[in-house]
């Protein structure tokens, strides 16, 4: 089996890793690199859970061909808190309920950060459009769009006040 | 076996070992490839990829605009000359699947996939192969024949601007809110000449296995005026010639039912 | 949006707890919000080996013979297992509860009864090694004819799904083929009544989708024990069945759960740990068994589907004198816990109304459909699903406002309910109120002041004189438990079929009006002055059964709780 040598950032960490050919980035990530935050959910790109941000954009790891990465930049849920310090995201999942299982959150915190890294004040329809892609059998979605919404005026907050 | 990937620097090389290569498959964006290979698919064992630039180019032309086929559905959103197209790029997936789905991908997939491959049948675009010269095929003759293309690459599509915006029309219905797979997918262009429809197209998604024309409204919608009789008499034949296929979303019963309501509401421009 | 009304049953609760009444933070939150919670899968393995399962294609065939030479040369491939390899390859999962016969094997040997059924599992170094092997098994079927459809696989004559219960249909007690719900008389009820009111009423089955797909890690661990990680919803369930089908004492199982990516019923069943442990009994490796998303919506297990038949007399003021109900439950093709499923059920009929004569006759049936499991409030939601259409039918056809028909006929606490406990902390009536006050819908003063507080008891309290009877009574299975403790005597396929056809009621006495129209929409509904304002504040005569004062004593009405799945044994 051919292993190829790549390397590419994540989470701000140079990372410099062999991929088997034809893995996923999902399995990469997990097993190659041990970053368990992405998580299997469907393997078609249906679910979302396994959501990261490449060059700030948020993917599908499960249907990326891992060698595909090499030079980029990957964020995933590791990497939003500054070390003790959480991400405004992840504090207003918390304070809003936003999680129950919580298998879905790594990949919908991703996706709602691309959102508001691109645009700090979204609307209703915005945020949901934003987590169109990412399945949420718990909650019934809106303890989650609350959550977003509350962090973008938080960050704005922060950022104005 | 694993499966093995060959990347090329340009798509004619892409395309000769695509050719010289047994159960190879050439990969765009890997929403469906990678989707295969992680379910164990086993009529394939290597992935040729090109990291050709071109493939990824907007260009406009006399014609029409021409977009590589390895424009994402993100990139085609974005830009300024693609505006007409973005109800049905807008239409596939969730933000992540539409950074990484391509305009070559999205010919090839199946029902209930390729949601913009219904509005580029139903502008009459052309398909442009890689290796071979000349003006490709009609997009309607691709899909017609779909399985003779499977060892070429498709290097582009050229989309014809229609010169009305509003003669183009594209509603995906699904049943999940606001983004769901499609129940049945639906495009119209309906060029109007001294107020009388000249050139009707009107295409569908999901009702067969790729997306098909259906020939009996534009019939019906050819030569008239666009009023409610009009729109009547195509929903009461919206079905006609057509036989719906049945999947986990939805039977053919369901989807002959409402096919002639959705199409009504998009021609009326009932959104809902 | 949350909102309480704490002005109802004030006095019944203290508002001033220092933690129930108030939010309060999850205390896995932190872990979610970071992605450190830590999942089945999120426990890595050097080593690890990977379980696929080769499946059925068909819906109900015979194994003839199957043909693993070209997988175990395929690379990558540790072991392929099969039926053989199962130490103890019979189980049904409330075994552990004494319920039920052992009709279950891990791995199928002899035939396959749905889509999807395991009958082979490759071992290999990666997921893809063993996906491509699964792809070179061989296997020479017999395809049997299957039956889909709960009311056809009871019929004589159709395909034995499951040989442990040739009649198609769960034993209970081990003694009829269904199970019974009987409180008064409603033939002479029916007599009584102003009307019959029929209905035919069905759910279809409901796959639970949880995000994270039903898997789990097993590894060797020191002390000559098997750790084992799992998405499992039910430990114990998981313990107890992969200690009884591998022969392994329980003290050598280290289950570790906990963190469930999403269950909502789905993960109870205990199929993955068995798997796994037994890969790594075979092979001493870390083995991972886990779904694909396409095998959890195929053959992980769904709420199975439910067909109902109601039928009701009904006085023209709306009181409800009697309710006859006929189930089925679509159990698929093996137990699980459709069983469990019905009792629940039938301790729920006739639903939240004071109804003085009950019958119900509940099927658990076998057919070649994936075998259903729990799911919220399994065995109740279909059967109040189909009551609440039939309310409304009611509703509709006696010109009634839909609302008050449900108020009329709500239990009260202190009534006596058709399971034989008296009903209490009842709060139907004040939830009509506040669901009407919401709609905007109007309610008659006598309605509104209602209560369910006051008008209950009394001989609403009284269980009626009940006719009993011995239809669908089987022979063969052992009635000394709650449950059956032996299979029946002789081969499975010989024995006695739970019954004849003519112990089984006829079609005839439930047949569904052909001309079934649909409840009303709420726009049209009929003016409030349709029931008699008395009618809707005044509850329910006593019951209309006969009821011979000697035949039933007050310890009918036991003030302790009992709550088991026996429940219904208690007199």
């Amino acid at each position: 089996m051919a292993r190829k040598p790549l390397q590419f950032q994540l989470n701000g960490r140079h990372q410099a890793v062999f991929t088997d050919d034809g893995q996923n980035l999902l399995d990469l990530l997990r097993r190659g690199v041990g970053d368990l935050t992405p998580k299997y959910g469907c393997g078609q790109g249906t679910c979302g859970t396994c959501t990261v941000l490449i060059d700030g954009e948020p993917h599908l790891s499960c249907l990326t061909l891992a060698e595909t990465v090499d030079g980029r930049q990957i964020t995933t849920t590791a990497g939003l808190a500054e070390g003790a310090e959480l991400h405004p995201l992840q504090t207003a999942f918390m304070d809003n309920f936003a999680a129950q299982c919580g298998y879905c959150t790594p990949g919908m915190l991703l996706a709602a950060k691309a959102l508001l890294d691109r645009n700090p004040s979204p609307t209703r329809e915005e945020v949901v459009e934003a987590i169109s892609g990412n399945i949420c059998r718990c909650t019934g979605y809106e303890p989650i769009i609350n959550a977003i919404l509350d962090a973008a005026g938080r960050r704005n907050q922060r950022r104005y006040g | 076996m694993p499966v093995r990937v060959e990347t090329f620097d340009s798509l004619d090389a892409a395309a000769s070992a695509l050719r010289s290569t047994r159960s190879a498959r050439f990969f765009g964006g890997g929403t469906l490839l990678m989707r295969a290979a992680n379910h164990g698919d086993q009529s394939f064992d290597t992935l040729i990829r090109a990291r050709d630039p071109s493939f990824r180019h907007i260009r406009s032309e006399s014609e029409g605009v021409s977009i590589g086929a390895g424009v994402t559905m993100k990139e085609i959103i974005a830009h300024r000359d693609l505006s007409f197209l973005i109800p049905a790029a807008q239409a596939v997936g969730g933000p992540a699947v539409r950074n990484m789905a391509t305009v070559g991908g999205n010919l090839y997939a199946n029902s209930p996939y390729g949601d913009l491959a219904v509005a580029l049948l139903v502008l009459g675009a052309r398909i442009e192969f890689v290796g071979q010269g000349g003006r490709g095929v009609e997009i309607e003759e691709f899909m017609r024949d779909r399985d003779r293309h499977q060892g070429s690459i498709v290097r582009a599509v050229v989309v014809p601007r229609p010169r009305d915006p509003s003669s183009f029309r594209f509603v995906k219905v699904s049943r999940v809110k606001p983004k769901g797979i499609s129940l049945l997918t639906i495009a119209t262009y309906l060029p109007q000449s001294g107020g009388r429809i000249r050139g009707a197209r009107v295409a569908y998604g999901a009702m067969g296995p790729r997306p098909l024309r259906a020939t009996a409204v534009e019939r019906l919608l050819d030569g008239q005026y666009l009023d409610s009789a009009t729109i009547e008499r195509a929903a009461a034949a919206a079905c006609d010639g057509i036989e719906p296929r049945t999947d986990s979303l939805a039977s053919s019963w369901y989807r002959r039912e409402v096919v002639g309501i959705h199409l009504k509401r998009l021609l009326t421009g009932d959104r809902r | 949006m949350i909102e309480f009304r704490k002005e109802y049953f004030a006095d019944e609760r203290d508002d001033n707890l220092n933690e129930i009444g108030k939010p309060t933070q999850r205390q896995d939150a932190l872990g979610h919000v970071t992605g450190r919670s830590p999942y089945f899968d999120d426990h890595l393995f050097e080593g690890l080996l990977h379980i696929r399962c080769v499946r059925s294609p068909h819906d109900h065939a015979r194994i003839r013979r199957i043909d693993t030479s070209a997988a175990e040369r395929m690379p990558g491939v540790v072991r392929i297992v099969l039926g053989k390899d199962v130490p103890n390859n019979l189980n049904t999962l409330l075994s552990l509860l004494d319920f039920g016969i052992d009709d279950e094997p891990l791995i199928s040997d002899k035939k396959v009864s749905y889509k999807g059924e395991p009958v082979a599992a490759v071992i290999a170094e990666s997921e893809r090694a063993a996906r491509d092997a699964v792809a070179q098994v061989r296997v020479d079927w017999e395809v049997l004819p299957a039956v889909l459809d709960v009311e056809e696989a009871i019929k004589p004559g159709a395909p034995v799904v499951n040989d442990v219960y040739p009649g198609n249909r769960f034993v209970y007690h081990g003694k009829y083929d269904h199970q019974k719900l009987r409180f008064g008389d409603v033939e002479a009820a029916f007599r009584q009544a102003d009307r019959i009111i029929e209905g035919r009423y069905q759910m279809s089955p409901i796959e639970q989708a949880p995000t994270e797909t039903c898997g789990a890690i097993a590894a060797p661990e020191t002390n000559d024990r098997y750790v084992v990680y799992t998405s499992t919803q039910a430990l114990f369930f998981s313990l107890d069945t992969t200690s009884k089908l591998l022969r392994v004492p329980s003290n050598r199982l280290h289950l570790i759960g906990g963190t469930v990516g999403g269950g909502f019923g789905g993960k109870v069943d205990s199929l993955h740990e068995p798997m796994a442990v037994l890969g790594t009994m075979l092979t001493g490796r870390p083995c991972k068994y886990i779904f694909d998303r396409h095998e959890e919506m195929q053959v992980g297990a769904p709420r199975g589907a439910e067909r109902w038949y109601l039928k009701d007399g009904v006085m023209n003021d709306g009181r409800i004198i009697a309710r006859k109900f006929t189930g089925y439950f679509d159990s698929g093709a093996y137990t699980r816990l459709s069983s469990y499923a019905i009792i629940k059920a039938v301790g729920h009929l006739p639903g939240p109304y004071t109804i003085p004569n009950v019958y119900a006759d509940v099927y658990c049936v076998f057919t070649n459909r994936t075998p259903a499991t729990a799911m919220r409030g399994f065995g109740i939601t279909g059967v109040d699903f189909a009551i609440e259409c039939h309310m409304d039918k009611i509703a509709h056809e006696l010109g009634m406002d839909p609302i008050e028909l449900r108020i009329l006929n709500a239990y009260r606490d202190g009534d006596m309910k058709a399971h034989r406990r008296l009903a209490k902390n009842t709060a139907l009536i004040e939830c009509c109120h506040v669901a009407a006050e919401k709609a905007g819908w109007p309610l008659s003063q006598a309605a509104r002041q209602a209560s369910s507080l006051r008008d209950g008891g009394g001989a609403r309290a009284e269980i009626p004189h009940t006719v009993t009877d011995q239809h669908g009574r089987v022979e063969g299975y052992t009635a000394g438990s709650y449950a059956q403790k032996k299979r029946p005597s002789g081969p499975a396929g010989q024995a006695r079929g739970p019954q004849s056809p003519a112990s089984h009621p006829s079609r005839d006495s439930i047949a569904v009006p052909s001309s079934f129209d649909r409840a009303p929409q709420p726009m049209s509904r009929p003016a409030p002055s349709a029931p008699p304002a008395s009618a809707a504040v005044a509850p329910p005569p006593p019951p209309a059964a006969q009821r011979p004062a000697e035949q039933h004593a007050p310890e009918q009405r036991r003030v302790t709780r009992f709550s088991s799945i026996s429940g219904l044994r208690r007199r």
